[in-house]
């Protein structure tokens, strides 16, 4: 489950300590943005330490290195990839090709250390226009298993204003989001940067799963129930995918080829749905019958 | 007869205040208290010698009293709580006596019993009239709930109120009467009202704060206890404070009201009094201004003496009413005795307050603290002083999980059952020292520099001197 994922600055001690006790589905161990240029070693050690030592209670750990085009990225990767996290998160990825490049170095550090070539999968991080119009390429390329939308970066390489409503943003979301469903892949929303607004970022989190996100990334501990939330079945979600298979069901019994419950046809996707929503309840231990 | 006087001299030379005397102090103004220090400098002027004080707390403000310590104007120190200057010299050996800690509950149960016997009680009055009507809750230094005062007042042989208002007869409302008041003193000013507001109760935003409030108010929650009319306290600082916020949507969706909530109360308490949470607040002592606003405006805002508060009496007290407290921890070993009085290296930080008094009491005792501080694990093979026996405490809540004491079987099944993350004891310590490594004891000198007395008067444990 992908739910939320929390951003922890690689370079603070205290916060590594306590990386996974905030309910985050994951834990994206940041390299990049949140570690100051001549802070960039420290954090590779304090990372690699922590993992190590903490062996996170986290279903997903991430971790965030820097762009290609730096002179950090391979020593990123070289801390990165022996740590087997769950996803290995490149950032400002403009073209599938900069993924097989990244890729390629990838492999040759897994051949070195003795993990499985191609084991390593990425979530590549798409914050430029240009990896927004890249999305579905990005997407298709080799150890891509999810998109995350960046869109701090993104709105000011579009010369836009970032606001609350998130308009501007509109088009990105569901490129990416399209691009990720079309290759069968994950779509992680954007996190919500205001962290003394918990209304703002319920509807937001509301909002990014009604497009069909999986999950939204955060930058605050205090978000995480709320996106949590946002992003699980809720209990009359759980009861109408219960009634659906109930309808299926007793439509087989009795022979019935097409069923309908509260005057709407129940047609596959309907079921495939249900069948999605009680999976996921189960996996949060909600309680569903049958 | 005229009780008024014009200065703090006057009255405490009509008093008779003479060396080797006990004398007393209450802490309603906590860091911003001027009478302890204006007390002992009066009596200092005067020559006398050999006092022991017998002061509810003593904070950082207090620090000239380690000059009053040197020069033998205090020979004994007597108190629940010793904090910041005076507490580092002390651990250091600057009394010759050991400082002897009560709990709140059974300091005010000793003087009542007349184990203590306090000669002149010095109590710091926000208002006054000049009768010795008493009360805390107006003034330029409103602190609210006067309760630490009442038995000083009714049990030492001579009450000096100190008052900065001095208002017409007869003062309204009165917390301690005319009738066991013998002097007034007035004087300039008697504390800073900034000084009562602890640092320690506004609301955290520390994220591990906040996951191990939410456990706390989950395992309250999960106990059973969380029925119609309970009740609760919270302290004031970090995850115990903030377990006030979680309790909300927990009281709602179970529908219920707490008949009280009780102990030290912060805004956060009232809070929950205005919003219809809680039906009454039974306060001992103001945490914050909003609780001093509270207790002098809303009649369900009720101001108890210390030993209604806390006292193990025959007779019982409030904490044996009370359903769950939530309370701190310096660090806690593995048979769940908490230690409030010293840090990491032994010396001496706190005290009881009415730690051990709520833990004995209340039918469920949470300790909430992170699993470790700084380098620190929270969790020792052997606690550095006991200031609360693990046989009153049910449950240590950590922002990693909980540990039950393995006398509360029942506990632990239902907090396995709301799916909250029950570890042993000592599973929470692995994981501490996994990280932290473990630590070397605190090495100490030989000397006794504090004494820990237990609410029932037997002592408890010892304090050394640090080195």
């Amino acid at each position: 489950m992908l739910r939320s994922l929390l951003f922890i600055p690689g370079n603070n001690p205290a916060m590594l300590l306590n990386a996974d006790i905030h309910g985050a589905d994951g834990i994206i161990l940041d390299l990049e943005d949140a570690v100051a240029i001549d802070q960039k070693d420290a954090a590779r050690l304090l990372v690699r330490n922590a993992v190590r030592t903490m062996a996170y209670a986290t279903p997903n750990l991430v971790i965030r290195v820097n762009p290609l085009d730096t002179d950090f990225c391979r020593a990123d990767l070289e801390t990165a990839v022996p740590l087997r996290p769950a996803f290995i998160m490149p950032t400002k990825v403009g073209s599938a090709e900069e993924v097989e490049r990244l890729g390629a170095m990838i492999a040759q550090i897994e051949e070195a250390q003795g993990i499985p070539v191609g084991s390593t999968n990425l979530m590549p991080l798409l914050e430029t226009a240009r990896g927004i119009e890249s999305a579905y390429s990005i997407a298709c390329a080799p150890r891509v298993r999810a998109l995350l939308l960046g869109a701090e970066d993104y709105t000011a390489d579009l010369h836009a204003i970032r606001s609350k409503e998130s308009g501007e943003i509109a088009y990105a979301r569901g490129r990416v989001l399209n691009a990720a469903r079309a290759a069968g892949i994950e779509a992680i929303d954007t996190p919500f940067t205001d962290v003394n607004d918990p209304e703002g970022l319920r509807a937001d989190a509301a909002h990014a799963r009604a497009l069909g996100f999986t999950g939204k990334a955060s930058i605050s501990p205090r978000h995480i129930d709320d996106i949590n939330r946002a992003f699980s079945p809720s209990e009359s979600e759980v009861r109408y995918a219960q009634e659906v298979l109930l309808t299926i069901e007793e439509g087989r019994r009795l022979g019935k080829g097409a069923v309908s419950l509260r005057g709407k046809m129940i047609d596959k996707p309907i079921v495939d749905r249900a069948r999605q929503t009680l999976e996921t309840a189960r996996a949060l231990g909600m309680e569903v019958e049958g | 007869m005229n009780k008024l006087k014009n200065s703090l001299r006057e009255a405490i030379e009509a008093a008779g205040l003479r060396s080797g005397m006990t004398i007393s102090f209450h802490h309603h103004l906590r860091n911003g208290d001027h009478v302890l220090n204006m007390v002992l400098e009066e009596a200092a002027r005067m020559g006398i010698r050999d006092l022991t004080l017998q002061a509810s707390s003593i904070f950082p403000v207090h620090a000239p009293l380690i000059g009053h310590i040197q020069s033998g104007v205090v020979t004994g120190i007597e108190t629940c709580y010793l904090s910041g200057p005076v507490a580092e010299a002390v651990s250091h050996g600057l009394l010759q006596k050991p400082v002897l800690f009560r709990s709140h509950g059974g300091r005010a149960a000793a003087i009542a019993e007349g184990r203590v016997h306090i000669d002149i009680a010095f109590i710091a009055a926000p208002s006054a009239d000049p009768a010795g009507n008493l009360n805390g809750v107006a003034g330029p230094a409103a602190c609210g709930s006067l309760g630490y005062a009442f038995a000083d007042a009714r049990c030492a042989d001579t009450v000096v109120a100190v008052t900065d208002n001095l208002v017409p007869y007869p003062l309204a409302p009165v917390s301690i009467d005319e009738t066991q008041v013998d002097y007034v003193a007035k004087v300039d000013c008697i504390g800073d009202p900034r000084g009562i507001v602890s640092g320690t109760t506004s609301m955290t935003r520390d994220p591990v704060a906040l996951r191990i409030a939410d456990y706390a108010a989950r395992a309250m929650a999960a106990s059973g206890l969380m029925r119609e009319g309970f009740s609760f306290q919270t302290g004031a600082g970090g995850a115990s404070l903030a377990v006030t916020e979680y309790l909300k949507p927990l009281m709602r969706e179970r529908g219920v009201t707490a008949d009280f909530g009780m102990g030290g109360i912060t805004g956060a308490m009232v809070e929950l009094l205005e919003k219809g949470y809680i039906r009454q607040l039974l306060d001992v002592q103001c945490f914050d201004l909003k609780a001093v606003q509270s207790i002098r405006d809303s009649p369900n805002h009720i101001e108890i003496p210390a030993i209604r508060y806390a006292a193990p009496i025959k007779r019982g007290s409030a904490v044996d009413r009370l359903n769950c407290v939530v309370l701190g921890a310096t660090e806690i070993d593995t048979d769940f005795n908490v230690n409030v009085h010293t840090d990491s290296s032994g010396g001496i930080i706190g005290g009881s307050g009415g730690h051990s008094d709520t833990a004995a009491g209340a039918a469920l005792t949470l300790i909430v603290a992170p699993l470790f501080r700084a380098r620190l694990p929270i969790v020792v093979d052997r606690a550095g002083c006991i200031s609360t026996p693990g046989s009153t405490v049910d449950a240590l809540v950590t922002q990693r999980g909980i540990a039950v004491h393995p006398r509360r079987a029942d506990l632990r099944e239902a907090l396995l059952r709301a799916h909250l993350p029950v570890y042993d004891i000592h599973d929470l310590q692995a994981m501490a020292t996994r990280v932290t490594g473990i630590p070397d004891a605190p090495r100490h000198g030989d000397r006794i520099v504090g004494l820990v007395e237990y609410r029932d008067g037997s002592v408890i444990d010892r304090i050394y001197q640090q080195l």
